[in-house]
């Protein structure tokens, strides 16, 4: 089957995501979206952030369009630029225009890796004005009703350099991600990997021990996508230890002490 | 010499120089004559590491010469290094009689014919086995060593060499099942009961302890059964292997103990019928029980975790009450005080811990559930009096926190050695580390308001000027970088060019755009200034005007730097000035703690490049540079330290360093340095200044010409 090539305005979302809430985010997000409000969204990595923007696009049936923010993105990766065509320079959108024109939900994931200009830019858009400024078109872009903007940051990396500045975070509503409850994050597991609920508990359990090892040499503990994919093989006939090894430990450190530790833990427990 | 073996004659001879036996009336010939029967190898193992321990005592040396020719056949070369080295620390730590005992313990390995050579090692396997005890739930525990198996609930200990199975992997195996059991006790709540008054009305209360420990063993294993399936088997293999089985009679007691609400009191229960039966003899990885222990480390805790919660859960209250609207937070005041609930449930291998304020969950931090998870382990609930908030002052802040003691205070009552840190020390002679050997705490130096700060502007003015202007320059500005493959904006010359080319019938190039290039300079440097008692008088006042010259300019630079003097007095004294940690910005406080720098006593210099690299890894840097200002050779009091001594342990200090990624440099005024200096730091890592005076003229120079 060939890929499907798809501009990221028509990505509407057509089959319900797995989603399973976890407090009222979604009932929050309605209500921010309905007031035009921004959402910050908060929380360690691989714990439903991106899953749960999927379930809101298809809950709210606007397009998604994602952008994975990196050490590199700069405004004009965001807004748009010029770019030579024929020997023409003819202006291309980026995806946040994009976004704005069509009124769709742009979420820029990890934002704090962007770099500190590429924040400003999303300012207005961000506040009441809800304008997009392209300031190398000289036009100014008024968002549509349907339009809303959402990022996501982890607060975890504990690193001065990369923090998110209050004037930037005091323009969001924010919501806070933390991995489910046990009882959740079991059925989690299970339903999204097809394993059964004894051993979708112990998966839970050893998530958990790892996350305790979360300051003393882990940077961060084992995440639900990470058990999901632990899940996944062991549902295709890979033995427990060696699902966990593959999947989680060698995920979340390189470092050898580290590693042959989280072996001890999966394998005491299965 | 290697490669040769040596006669009974020249054996003798080198023995009776590095014991000293002419004036210790150590009879060497023998055990001369045995070594010289070995293998070269051998021979060179024995003797190489009888001359290294003979550095540190001679009484140890000799006794290892004196055993290691009957071991050296049967012995692992690495557990036996590891044997001789545990002597060492524990004569290090706990002087000679200790350390001869250790010694002794060799002859048992002989007398029971061990297998000596899969052994595993504590320190070998103690980094995975700390991080497999910080996984499991409830408190965070530590693991060090002993000679003995057991906890006191804050650590768990293991002996130095575990070698009951001929197999390295299962002496591992059970290293790991010791620490899983060990860690049951805390976890699962054997001491909540007072297990001393317990077996005191029996005859004999040690034979009460045992049978109890067995009885909670037996409970134990059933947890772990319950909890880590895969590590029960594990432990039940490691007993078939030794033909370990439950006694006959022990049978009723399983089974009872084996139900998921049996706890301490239910062993209790049983422990006048065990009692009757004869003794249990340990399984392999019971270890011991050791109520005195945790007694001690309760006492410590107890008053010391209540005073944190309690502080922490007023913080919290206050988090919590301030975004509430002001009235109706003294409408509830009055009606009645906030109240936290606590509640934790213990089911199916979790420890959940709920916090309510006023029914209202919150969701309380990290070191609040820790605290949370250690209290209930110790009560199996969270007793009221520990969650109602501190008041304002109510507790010293000695009780909160182990930094927050003033370092001084340690010496006006009798010594101890709480709320520093320890760093080891590299022995030459013995050509290995001697452990925790330097007691470091960290100081403040006292801030002097003098006008110090501006009179050095004054002096320099013309040079200051000059600095910063140079610094500046060396700020790495942004630039735009033209004809890129991708960028912001269209370059238009280069468009032109690529346009004529293509009518021109010539390839176009695809390097049309211009791009910002942001370069931002990465580097953290920490300054370590000699404060010893030799800098006195122009050389200190050298250093001080140097170090505002130099603070100006890296503040142009924006480059992030600490600066610390180091001192000490004998390895139980050394000390580190703080004048200007990384966090901190170049204030008026610490100008005037700059002013303050005084001379003070010796320069071991070990610890403090170990502890200032230590921090230099905590920051966020591309390039991590150590300076050390320093007008000699390491020295320190009435200890070995001067001469060979400490350049060898500095010199280790600074390849650890640099294996950390931190480039060391030493400026110094020490005109013999040449002597010493290539050696501890290697070429072209150091300068030495000619004289004093230029030192705040050159310092700044050097830093740009070094991190440039």
């Amino acid at each position: 089957m060939d890929a499907h090539a798809l501009a990221p305005e028509e990505h509407f979302i057509q089959k319900e995501p797995y989603y399973e809430a976890v407090g009222n985010e979604i009932a929050i997000f309605e209500a921010a979206y309905r007031h035009k409000l921004p959402i910050l969204l908060k929380g360690p990595t691989g714990c439903g952030k991106t899953r749960f923007m999927e379930y809101m696009a298809w809950h709210l049936k606007r397009p998604l369009i994602t952008v994975s923010c990196h050490d590199d993105l700069t405004a004009s990766d965001l807004v748009g630029r010029y770019l030579v065509k024929g020997g023409e320079t003819v202006w291309v959108d980026g995806p946040m225009t994009r976004a704005v024109r069509v009124g769709g939900i742009c979420y820029l994931d990890e934002i704090v890796e962007a770099r500190k200009d590429t924040m400003v830019v999303i300012h207005p858009l961000a506040d009441d004005r809800r304008t997009l400024p392209m300031e190398k078109l000289g036009q100014l872009l008024e968002a549509p009703e349907d339009f809303c903007l959402a990022i996501s940051y982890n607060p975890g990396y504990q690193s001065v350099l990369k923090d998110l500045k209050q004037s930037t975070r005091q323009r969001f509503v924010a919501l806070e991600f933390d991995y489910p409850a046990a009882e959740l994050e079991r059925k989690i597991v299970a339903a999204e990997s097809g394993v059964d609920m004894a051993l979708a508990d112990k998966l839970v359990k050893f998530a958990r021990m790892t996350r305790n090892l979360k300051g003393s040499g882990l940077e961060e503990g084992a995440s639900t996508r990470l058990l999901v994919h632990a899940g996944k093989l062991i549902a295709g006939g890979i033995d427990p230890v060696t699902a966990c090894r593959g999947a989680v430990a060698q995920a979340v450190t390189d470092d050898a002490d580290m590693l042959a530790a989280i072996q001890e833990l999966s394998s005491s427990i299965f | 010499m290697p490669g040769i073996t040596r006669s009974a004659a020249e054996i003798t001879e080198l023995l009776e120089g590095w014991l000293e036996a002419d004036f210790s009336f150590r009879k060497v010939g023998p055990t001369a004559q045995k070594i010289a029967a070995l293998s070269v190898a051998e021979q060179d193992f024995i003797l190489d590491w009888t001359k290294r321990v003979a550095s540190s005592n001679l009484e140890v040396a000799w006794q290892f010469a004196r055993r290691a020719p009957a071991l050296i056949g049967s012995m692992d070369r690495r557990l036996m290094e590891a044997w001789v080295l545990g002597a060492c620390d524990v004569y290090d730590r706990q002087g000679l009689r200790h350390a001869l005992t250790v010694m002794e313990e060799a002859d048992h390995f002989a007398e029971r014919q061990l297998e000596m050579t899969a052994g595993v090692l504590f320190e070998d396997v103690a980094g995975v086995l700390g991080n497999f005890v910080r996984g499991l739930s409830g408190r965070k525990l530590a693991v060090a060593q002993d000679k003995q198996a057991y906890t006191d609930t804050e650590k768990v200990y293991l002996p130095g060499v575990l070698a009951r199975f001929p197999v390295a992997e299962d002496n591992f195996k059970l290293a790991k099942a010791m620490l899983a059991l060990l860690w049951a006790q805390t976890r699962f709540g054997t001491f909540r009961a007072d297990l001393v008054a317990a077996c005191a009305g029996f005859p004999h209360p040690d034979r009460a302890l045992g049978q109890l420990h067995a009885l909670e063993t037996l409970r134990l294993s059933a947890r772990i059964a319950q909890e880590l399936p895969g590590l029960y088997r594990e432990m039940e293999r490691l007993k078939q292997a030794l033909g370990e089985a439950l006694p006959a009679g022990w049978e009723r007691f399983a089974r009872r103990l084996a139900e998921p609400e049996a706890d301490i009191e239910d062993s209790l229960i049983l422990l006048g019928d065990a009692y009757q039966l004869p003794d249990f003899r340990p399984w392999c990885y019971q270890g011991e029980l050791r109520p005195d222990a945790v007694a001690a480390a309760f006492a410590a805790r107890r008053e010391k975790e209540k005073a944190r919660l309690r502080v922490k859960l007023a913080e919290l209250l206050e988090e919590h009450t301030r975004h509430r609207p002001p009235q109706a937070a003294e409408s509830e005041e009055a009606e009645a005080p906030p109240r936290f609930d606590a509640e934790i449930t213990d089911g199916d291998g979790r420890l959940d811990l709920e916090l309510t304020l006023d029914g209202l969950p919150i969701a309380p931090p990290e070191d609040v559930k820790q605290l949370m998870a250690s209290v209930w382990l110790d009560f199996g609930d969270i007793p009221p009096e520990y969650l109602v908030p501190a008041g304002d002052g109510e507790y010293d802040a000695s009780l909160l926190g182990e930094q927050r003691a003033d370092p001084d205070s340690v010496w006006q009552g009798t010594y101890h050695e709480e709320g520093a840190s320890f760093y080891s020390e590299w022995d030459m002679g013995r050509q290995h580390y001697r452990k925790n050997w330097c007691v470091m705490r960290e100081k403040d130096v006292v801030p002097v308001y003098d006008g110090f700060h501006r009179e050095t502007l004054d002096k320099h003015a013309a040079l200051v000027k000059h600095l910063r202007r140079a610094f500046e320059a060396m700020r790495d500005e942004n630039r735009l970088l033209k004809r890129q493959a991708w960028g912001d904006d269209v370059d238009i010359d280069a468009l032109v060019e690529a346009i004529a080319d293509a009518r021109d019938g010539s390839e176009m190039s695809d390097r049309l755009f211009v791009r910002q290039h942001r370069a931002e300079r990465s580097i953290a440097v920490a300054f370590m200034v000699d404060m010893s008692g030799s800098t006195k008088g122009w050389i200190n006042e050298a250093e001080r005007e140097a170090l505002v010259l130099l603070c100006e300019a890296l503040e142009r630079l924006g480059d992030r730097y600490a600066i610390y003097g180091f001192s000490g007095i004998t390895r139980k004294r050394c000390e580190l000035f703080r004048i200007k940690t990384f966090g901190e910005p170049y204030n008026d406080e610490v100008k005037a703690r700059i002013s303050g720098i005084r001379a003070q006593e010796y320069t071991r210099m070990g610890f403090a490049i170990r502890h200032l690299s230590e921090l230099l890894q905590g920051v966020e840097a591309r390039t991590k540079v150590l300076i050390t200002l320093s007008d000699g050779r390491p020295d320190d009091y009435f200890d070995i330290y001067r001469g060979q001594y400490g350049i060898e342990d500095t010199r280790m200090a600074l390849i650890e360093a640099r294996r950390a990624g931190v480039h060391p440099f030493c400026i110094t005024i020490d005109r013999d340095a040449r002597d010493y200096l290539p050696h501890m730091y290697g070429p072209a890592r150091y300068i030495i200044l000619d004289d004093v005076k230029d030192l705040p003229f050159k310092i700044s120079d050097i830093y740009r010409r070094l991190t440039a």
